[in-house]
Parts: C-alpha cells; sequence; structure tokens
C-alpha cells in the first residue's frame, strides 16, 4: 500500500504546466451558484412579485496545493457547504470553474465525471445520516471499491475492506455490524474508510468533527493528520470553529455571505487578521487561557443572502464602514505575506492593525 | 445559605433490561449570583441533572433518590402543581432549541404575557408593558413592533433572546441553561453569553450552565463541575480546574481542545469513549481510559476529595501508599493521555 501511494505521489510531482510550474491540486475560480428561491410562477404573477435569487456562492476563488489542507471558514447561511457540493459535483455551478489538477471538472458531462469522481471525495458532518442503516459496514466501504472496479472477485474486496477498517483503527470484524452498533466517533471512522475506499487524492470535509464530542474530536482530528502524511492527501476543511481549522489546516479562507474576504496562511490570518470579519470572528473565541480579556461581542447578525446590502456585504456590522463600502463591492488583493484581502479599508489603510476590532464597538444587545 | 442545594441526587431509568442509572450520587450547590457550569460529553448526564432540578424529567426517567432544594424548601418531592408555580417563578429554563421552546402558534408576546400572569397578578395591560420591557433589556430591537410577531419571524439568535425573556418573566432566583449557545453561530453565541452575564450581574440571578463547551465555562462560569458518567470527576472554581485540571479527565479534555496559538501537531486524545450506561465499569467510570489505573481504581469508586482548592474523585488524591498530592498532580500534569494508547497499540 505505501509503495503505491508513494509511487502516484511520485507520478503527481512531475505534474506541471507549460511554464514548470506545479499544478494546483484544485484551482476555483469565479465560482458562482445561484437558487431561484422564487414562488411558483402562477402566485408571481398573481402577487406581483419578481423572481427571487439566493447568491449561496457568489463569485469565489482560491487554490489548493497538493498535499495542503486548506480551511473553509463562516457562520451558518455563509455558503461554505455550497462549495463542497460544487467542488465533489453535487451541484452544477452557476458559473466560473473547477480545475482538479488542471483539468476543468465544472463543465463534464456525468460520464466524463465518472473517473474524476474517485480521485475526490467527500466526509460528511453527520455521521449518523450519512451511512445507510440497513447495509453492513463492509459493504458500505465496499461500495466504492466495487463502483470504481479497484479490486477483483470478493477475497480481494474483503481484504481491502479489512484493510481500510485497520487503516483508521477499526478492526476487520467490524465490518460485520451495521452502523447503529457504533459511536459517532466510530461512525465518523467508518465515513472516511468508505471515503479511502476508492483511493483518493483529495478529501472535502463538511464539518467532519462539528457532530462529536471534543475528546472524541481530537482523535479523528488526528486520524485525518495521520492519514493525510500516510497517503498525501490534499483536504478541504470546513467547519464553523475556528480552534479546529486553525489546528489543521495550512491555508485558511474567510466566507461571508458567499464571498470570500480573506485568505491566509493559518498563522498569518490568526495573529494578523486582517478583514474586519475576521477580526469579529476572532474575537468570539472563547477564552480558554483565561485572561479575563472582556469580549467585544459585534452586533448584529448575518443579512438575508437573497437581499443582501450593496457594496460590501459586510458593511452594516462593520464598525469602518463608510460611503465608499456601502456602494462599491470590494475586489479581493493580495497582501505582502501572502494575505488576500477584500476590503476597502484595508486597501486604503484606514483600517489601524492589531489583532482585534479596536473601533469602539456599538453596545452589546442593539442590533 | 446556599440557593440551591443538591445531594446525593440519584435519577434512574427502568427499563425492560434492567434499571439504568443516568445521575448517580451527585453533590452540589449554587449560591446567589453564582453560575455554576457544568461540562462533560455527551450521556454523561448533565442534562438529567438539569431536568432533574427544575422536575421536568422525562418518564419513565425520575429521581430515584437524594434531595433537591431550594432556599432551603425541598422540591424534589412536590406535587405537580406546586412545582408548576416554582417553575418560572422562581426557576427559569433556557434549553439548547429555541425554536422548540416556543409555540409557532402563538405570538412571541402572547407566550410572554400568558406566562407573566401565570404567576403574577398583573392586568393583560401591564403585563403586555412588562413583555416589551424584558424584550427590551434582552436586546432584541423595536420591541412595541415585534411583540405580536410569531417565533418564525425571529433569526436564531432573536429567538433564543425571546426564551431568555420568557425565562425573565418572574424574576427567578435561578435560571437552568441547558446548551444555550450550542445551536448559534458563533458571533451570536459571544452576544448571548454576554446578555447572559449581565443579566446575572444586574438581577443577582443564580444560574446553572450546562454545556460541553469548554470555552463558554471559561467564560461564564465561577465555578465548574466536570460529569462523566453519571457522576461528578471534578468540582471547584473554575480557573483551578481549567489551569490546574487534578483527576485525569479533565486533564485529557483540557488537552484534546484545540486552542489558537497553541502549536501542537497533535491533540491529546482520550482513548476510547465514556462508557454506555449499560456498561459502567466497577470502580472508577474512567478507569479504562485512563493512563494512571492501579487495583483500586478498578474496584472501588472514588468519592469527591478535597485537593487544594477544588474537589475530585480520583483515588490518585486519597493520601495512600505514600502518594502526596504534589506528586500526583505532577504525575497527571505531565502523562499525556495517548501514553495508554501508545502502550495498548504496542
Amino acid at each position: 500500500m505505501a509503495e503505491v501511494v508513494a509511487k502516484k505521489r511520485e507520478a503527481r510531482a512531475k505534474i506541471r504546466d507549460a511554464g514548470g510550474r506545479e499544478v494546483a491540486m484544485l484551482k476555483v475560480q469565479g465560482l458562482k451558484r445561484y437558487f431561484d428561491v422564487s414562488a411558483p410562477w402562477l402566485n408571481r404573477m398573481i402577487e406581483r412579485q419578481p423572481k427571487q435569487i439566493l447568491r449561496a456562492v457568489d463569485g469565489i476563488d482560491f487554490e489548493i496545493g497538493q498535499g495542503e489542507t486548506f480551511g473553509l471558514v463562516g457562520e451558518s447561511g455563509c455558503g461554505k457547504s455550497t462549495v463542497a457540493r460544487l467542488i465533489v459535483g453535487l451541484y452544477g455551478p452557476s458559473e466560473g470553474s473547477i480545475e482538479l489538477e488542471g483539468r476543468d471538472i465544472a463543465g463534464l458531462s456525468r460520464q466524463q465525471m465518472a473517473p474524476m469522481r474517485r480521485r475526490l471525495q467527500m466526509i460528511f458532518q453527520d455521521p449518523y445520516a450519512s451511512l445507510n442503516p440497513r447495509w453492513r459496514v463492509r459493504d458500505i466501504i465496499a461500495e466504492p471499491i466495487r463502483a470504481f472496479g479497484l479490486a477483483d472477485g470478493q477475497a480481494a474486496i474483503d481484504a481491502r475492506v479489512g484493510e481500510l477498517l485497520e487503516t483508521v483503527k477499526l478492526t476487520a470484524r467490524d465490518g460485520e455490524k451495521y452502523p447503529h452498533e457504533f459511536s459517532g466517533g466510530q461512525r465518523q471512522r467508518i465515513s472516511i474508510a468508505r471515503a479511502l475506499a476508492s483511493e483518493p487524492e483529495f478529501l472535502v470535509c463538511d464539518e467532519p468533527t462539528s457532530a462529536l464530542d471534543v475528546s472524541v474530536q481530537a482523535q479523528i482530528l488526528n486520524l485525518m493528520k495521520d492519514l493525510q502524511r500516510e497517503f498525501g492527501l490534499t483536504y478541504l476543511f470546513i467547519s464553523h470553529n475556528l480552534a479546529v481549522v486553525y489546528h489543521i489546516s495550512d491555508r485558511v479562507g474567510v466566507m461571508y455571505l458567499g464571498k470570500l474576504v480573506e485568505v491566509a496562511p493559518a498563522k498569518t490570518l490568526f495573529t494578523t487578521p486582517r478583514h474586519p470579519y475576521t477580526r469579529l470572528l476572532l474575537d468570539t473565541i472563547p477564552d480558554l487561557d483565561m485572561t479575563g480579556r472582556e469580549r467585544m461581542p459585534v452586533a448584529g447578525e448575518v443579512p438575508n443572502p437573497i437581499t443582501p446590502p450593496p457594496g460590501c456585504t459586510f458593511h452594516p456590522r462593520c464598525p469602518f464602514a463608510n460611503e465608499r463600502c456601502r456602494t462599491e463591492i470590494p475586489k479581493a488583493r493580495p497582501l505582502g505575506d501572502g494575505a488576500i484581502v477584500a476590503c476597502h479599508g484595508i486597501e486604503e489603510g484606514r483600517i489601524p492593525d492589531g489583532p482585534t476590532l479596536s473601533a469602539p464597538a456599538k453596545p452589546e444587545g442593539m442590533a | 445559605m446556599p440557593l440551591l442545594e443538591v445531594e446525593n441526587l440519584v435519577v434512574e431509568f427502568p427499563t425492560r433490561r434492567g434499571t439504568l442509572t443516568a445521575v448517580n450520587d451527585i453533590s452540589l450547590h449554587i449560591d446567589e449570583g453564582e453560575v455554576l457550569g457544568v461540562v462533560g460529553e455527551s450521556g454523561a448526564g448533565k442534562s438529567m441533572t438539569g431536568a432533574a432540578i427544575i422536575g421536568l424529567l422525562e418518564p419513565p426517567g425520575r429521581v430515584a433518590g437524594g434531595k433537591i432544594l431550594l432556599e432551603g424548601e425541598r422540591i424534589d418531592n412536590l406535587p405537580y402543581e406546586k412545582m408548576r408555580r416554582i417553575r418560572g417563578k422562581k426557576i427559569g429554563a433556557i434549553f439548547q432549541d429555541p425554536l422548540t421552546s416556543l409555540n409557532p402558534l402563538y405570538s412571541v408576546g402572547r407566550q410572554l404575557v400568558e406566562t407573566i400572569q401565570t404567576h403574577t397578578d398583573m392586568t393583560p395591560t401591564q403585563a403586555r408593558e412588562r413583555a416589551i420591557d424584558l424584550l427590551r433589556e434582552v436586546g432584541i430591537p423595536a420591541p412595541e413592533r415585534r411583540i405580536d410577531q410569531y417565533p418564525h419571524q425571529f433569526s436564531g439568535g432573536m429567538r433564543q433572546r425571546v426564551v431568555i425573556a420568557l425565562a425573565l418573566c418572574v424574576n427567578p432566583r435561578l435560571i437552568i441553561a441547558d446548551e444555550p449557545t450550542t445551536a448559534l453561530d458563533v458571533s451570536i453565541q459571544a452576544q448571548i453569553i454576554a446578555l447572559l452575564k449581565r443579566l446575572c450581574r444586574e438581577h443577582g440571578t443564580a444560574v446553572m450552565l450546562v454545556t460541553h463547551d469548554m470555552g463558554v465555562i471559561a467564560e461564564t462560569a465561577d465555578r465548574v463541575a466536570v460529569m462523566y458518567a453519571g457522576r461528578i470527576a471534578e468540582i471547584g472554581p473554575v480557573r483551578e480546574v481549567i489551569k490546574n485540571a487534578k483527576h485525569p479527565y479533565t486533564h485529557g479534555l483540557m488537552g484534546s481542545i484545540p486552542s489558537i496559538g497553541h502549536d501542537n501537531e497533535r491533540l491529546e486524545q482520550i482513548p476510547g469513549a465514556m462508557p454506555r450506561l449499560t456498561d459502567i465499569p466497577q470502580g472508577c467510570a474512567f478507569n479504562p481510559r485512563c493512563p494512571h489505573t492501579f487495583d483500586k481504581c478498578r474496584t472501588v469508586r472514588p468519592d469527591l476529595l478535597p485537593v487544594e482548592d477544588s474537589w475530585t474523585a480520583c483515588w490518585l488524591y486519597d493520601g495512600e501508599d505514600g502518594r502526596t498530592i504534589e506528586a500526583s498532580k505532577k504525575l497527571v500534569a505531565e502523562t499525556k493521555a495517548d501514553a495508554l494508547l501508545e502502550k495498548n497499540d504496542g
């Protein structure tokens, strides 16, 4: 197994573009996904309502290098799960491209997509809903092996399933059981084993530890790091938990209302956050070190994505917003140290550097 | 006299296959105006403790032993109607999911007014004014307008504010808050925590904050009880428990929480999972997952022992066999919980 992986990794290292640069594992450009959430046609005609379009993902760009972990954070409704589903092909994009090792997979037909599917797999949040309760674990894990024809004959499949179960620190005997016989953490291990069954290179993990207790979460995060090292996996790791994202990611993107507001290496993002929304998020992390720091809860909530505010979508909650923020949509601009920020205030240099929001916040509770 | 005293509380669930003990002989107290955090992983019995105190255990669950005293009077054996008076008037409750705590068919105003009128003899007009004041107090903008709206017209954070307003209707002495921020986004969570803290300070209300989130506890609680498999593993001032954990479980739990700024390649992990209620091990319930287990742990159940400023249920601190508190603390602090895992693997 390890040799196969080493060989694969070697082969992949040679994939370079015309300029000799290494090709990113995943490159997303101008990705958009709109949902039509209008009332039925007749109702619309009678009530004279316009069409309603929800811009779940509204033009985002990012790259994930080979063997890298890219974390995506944001609050509920910011579109991070839609990004995950777009990448694995559960939704088709409204616009934009998704390149897997230089090949656009956004416009592929079902048939063309099939071989690509083997290379990218997904781990879902709820290990209770993502495993078929009527299948034995060995059948759940064997399904991708059969579907992609990765092993010949029952004996070979069984051996591979046993091997996968042991990879995720379960035993081969557990294959005989049904999902309900396992705890949440063990089920998530089964999901991971199933994802690994097709020997993927890229895993999209949508809140994989959010339904788990902290001690079990630690087990799963450690396992994911071990697997990454062993098989040279690339992760897109989506979570609303900033500490988890900090722990596992090499680079982090912060999403707000369908847009990426800041992308930076994990260290940089958490030590010198630029965008006011990133600072807001960092400010909300409970302080386990008990430094006695008073948190400044920023007022307001995520606006409705059907009618997002004009200009910068964060301006109603931003203490630094001015006229330009209210009218002009900010563009993502790279800063010197690898960070990319979409904020007029940062561009103009009128937002002071600092770990957190330093402008006077609105009084707590006043939205 | 503490506001609330819980003595040797036992909560049982009779099932066809025998009786399950969800809460096994726990004692705690809450002083006036104090925030007691209760943390633990799912199945530790923390919500059951809260439900037993407000008398809302779901049958067949029942209080099978012990006493619960509020302001010196027993409330665990009151008839239903009397307990209903105390709930709402002296004890308020906030649950995890604000949508299920509110009736979707009634406007929030009607629900607030109904609660106020149940417990006081205000006129409908007075009750409505009080309801508007409450909504304003919990930070809902334009309360005069929003009072006539229905729960579905509120966002998650705003709904939780309404639930807090409901719990505050008649100035209760104690609020049981069961995972009040778990269903909310992080930025809203911070707002709700700040609100709870402020209300607690201004009204002198005591809060029992049940949560699985150590961060929330660290921010909010004065004292904290760490629960494991139906028992309290460690209880003490929050700083003492978080910064200076005595029990190997608390220590492992703290190590397994990823935190920003701490660059460890691997998180500490506690091997295994919390036992099911049907097979709680003999002796200390944590012994199969503990890296320090010795014979006594496998046979005798530890009770809470005073160690420095907190109380810990761990035989490492019983002072027998020449074990000193200092040495045991050092042992716990320096051993990674993974040690056992590696031992087992190898």
